[in-house]
């Protein structure tokens, strides 16, 4: 089953295509990396798969045919967006509370045994936690939706590098013991050597490579996820820019 | 650090159920139980205004249908110590749906675009266009609820003014139509505050951010009262017409002219007119001049018409009123799940 399938998917602001033309398959069981410089497109093409967006042009389904955004899609994949935005204003408790009901599925003892180990406080309010915890909560309500798929968008961004760990820590024990598949975006690239298994590299709204990552490196004689995506940025920026 | 194990997702997938719509009213009260609160205390605290001058107002009254012989000293006193200042808080409660609309209904999707939390509740397994519904709806039937109830004491409050025979009596009376009141009372205070509210969602989710919201919801609030009670409540049903110059004083007065021979003669009498024929009588002055008027026209063949609203006709009227306001904000609110459930993030 493939948890992602494009198919000339396009969306279009304006008058310029923040995605074009992108036709991709991502299997399920994978950490799937969407790598690029900002701008890219990644969150459009997330934006897009998590049925926020409409798009413009071609289709996007998720989880083996679910269109996006269709009830079976919000039901089975669990979204964590850019800045992780909360109701800042109400306690954790109630942001519990609040995912609890509009799902079909919440599982409250793992999410409170998840935040009582992570040391975040029921009462406190979510705009008073760290940035780190507040990702952490962000990750934690969408786990316990028990999702098929975890989308994130650019995840850990804004963290330090210890709380960057704790976060990618939890997500691939999600992924490897839990068999739940992820798509998640980010341009920092070092974070994801440990844990991305397949790799869809974006530039300038369009997929420029995608693949398993042992695949992409055999082929294209690299060493490191990290080189790989370098040396394919670099090549389709100078490119780009003698064109 | 140990992560906790993710639980297995069960494999075989019961029939995909709707999450329950009741499940909205407990996270509609956590998100917006403090707006709510300043609904309650606001109305609460004009409730408690409204009830205690409106007892005191009330008992002026019975003492002064009751008082006997009503031409005695005592009891033309009474009338006037009547309280006739009494429109100041009328006009002064017509903003109270604008304030509700503004307040409650803008930042209800203004916010949650403004803050970027839509990302996070528009994912979730409930969907975001039954989200979007279930909260408008919720939050709607609440406010009405509250305005209807705050209507009822309104209508309450004011009732002395509008007994007939008020005037046989000396006492203020009031044509059920005043414009300061009629909004506030019966089914149109729910109506214009669930307009207000209506109002506010969609500009919240056209602006997309809380306090332009809230002006654009005031300003258009105040355009569509001004336009509905200057120029729209008038049309509601035909005026009727009448050359009897007695015209109740309950009565919605729309329009006066003069006939001669069946056809329109002119608006005002002109004065040369009134030189020519009523100069004996005392001058053109004020209201009662239309009276002495028609007596020294009429034998020259000038008849006085007036078209008027009867005081009957009041609860036809906030039907209809209240009709095309609900007509109206259901109109608006569905514009406004439509725009959820289809707008590009």
């Amino acid at each position: 089953m493939n948890v992602v399938e494009a198919s000339g998917l396009g969306k279009r602001y304006g008058g310029t295509w923040a995605l074009r033309e992108c036709t991709l398959e991502i299997p399920a069981g994978h950490v799937a990396a969407l790598v690029g410089p900002n701008g890219a497109g990644k969150t459009t093409l997330l934006n897009l798969a998590v049925g926020l967006t409409a798009p413009s042009a071609g289709e996007v389904t998720m989880l083996g045919g679910h269109p996006a955004g269709s009830p079976a899609a919000l039901d089975q994949i669990a979204f964590v967006a850019q800045d992780t935005p909360l109701y800042k204003t109400l306690p954790v408790a109630d942001m519990i509370y609040i995912t609890r009901s509009l799902n079909r599925r919440f599982d409250q003892p793992y999410a409170k045994a998840r935040l009582d180990e992570l040391g975040i406080p029921l009462k406190r309010k979510a705009g008073k936690l760290s940035g780190g915890q507040q990702a952490q909560l962000a990750l934690t309500l969408a786990l316990a939706r028990r999702p098929r798929l975890l989308v994130l968008d650019e995840p850990v961004a804004m963290l330090d590098p210890v709380a960057r760990h704790d976060f990618m820590a939890t997500v691939l024990a999600a992924a490897t013991e839990g068999g739940v598949s992820v798509l998640l975006s980010s341009h920092v690239l070092t974070e994801l050597e440990r844990v991305a298994s397949y790799l869809i590299l974006l530039s300038r709204g369009q997929v420029r490579l995608a693949g398993e990552v042992g695949d992409l490196l055999a082929a294209h004689r690299q060493a490191s996820l990290e080189d790989l995506a370098m040396a394919y940025l670099r090549e389709t920026q100078t490119s780009e820019v003698t064109r | 650090m140990t992560a906790l194990t993710v639980p297995a997702r069960p494999d075989k997938d019961d029939a995909l159920r709707p999450v329950p719509w009741r499940r909205m009213a407990g996270i509609t009260w956590r998100q917006h139980r403090i707006a709510l609160a300043g609904v309650a205390v606001l109305l609460g605290a004009l409730a408690v205004y409204e009830w205690l001058t409106g007892e005191s107002l009330h008992h002026a009254w019975v003492a002064v249908i009751t008082c006997h012989p009503a031409s005695s000293p005592a009891c033309q006193n009474l009338v006037r110590a009547f309280p006739e200042n009494f429109l100041s808080l009328g006009s002064l409660l017509q903003v109270v749906p604008a304030l509700i609309g503004a307040f409650v209904g803008a930042p209800v999707l203004a916010r949650e675009l403004e803050t970027g939390t839509f990302r996070y509740t528009w994912t979730q397994g409930f969907g975001r266009w039954r989200w979007a519904l279930a909260k408008l709806a919720l939050l709607a039937v609440v406010l009405a609820a509250a305005a209807g109830a705050f209507g009822a004491l309104v209508s309450w409050h004011y009732q002395p003014y509008f007994a007939t025979g008020n005037q046989a009596l000396g006492l203020p009376q009031l044509s059920p139509f005043d414009s300061d009141l009629f909004s506030l009372r019966g089914v149109a205070l729910p109506a214009w505050t669930l307009a207000a509210f209506a109002i506010g969602a969609l500009a919240g989710m056209l602006i997309r951010r809380v306090l332009p919201a809230i002006v654009a919801t005031l300003a258009a609030y105040a355009g569509l009262a001004f336009t509905a009670g200057l120029y729209l409540r008038e049309h509601y049903l035909t005026p009727l017409v009448t050359s009897n110059p007695n015209v109740p004083g309950t009565a919605w007065i729309i329009g006066q002219w003069w006939t001669k021979d069946g056809r329109f003669a002119f608006a005002n009498p002109p004065l040369s007119l009134l030189d020519q024929f009523c100069s004996a009588g005392p001058g053109p002055s004020g209201k009662g001049g239309g009276l002495l008027f028609s007596q020294c026209l009429a034998p020259h063949g000038y008849t006085q018409r007036t078209s008027y609203e009867p005081a009957s006709r009041f609860w036809p009227f906030q039907w209809i009123e209240g009709g095309w306001l609900l007509a109206l904000s259901a109109l608006l609110i569905a514009a406004t799940i439509w725009l959820v459930h289809r707008r590009a993030a």
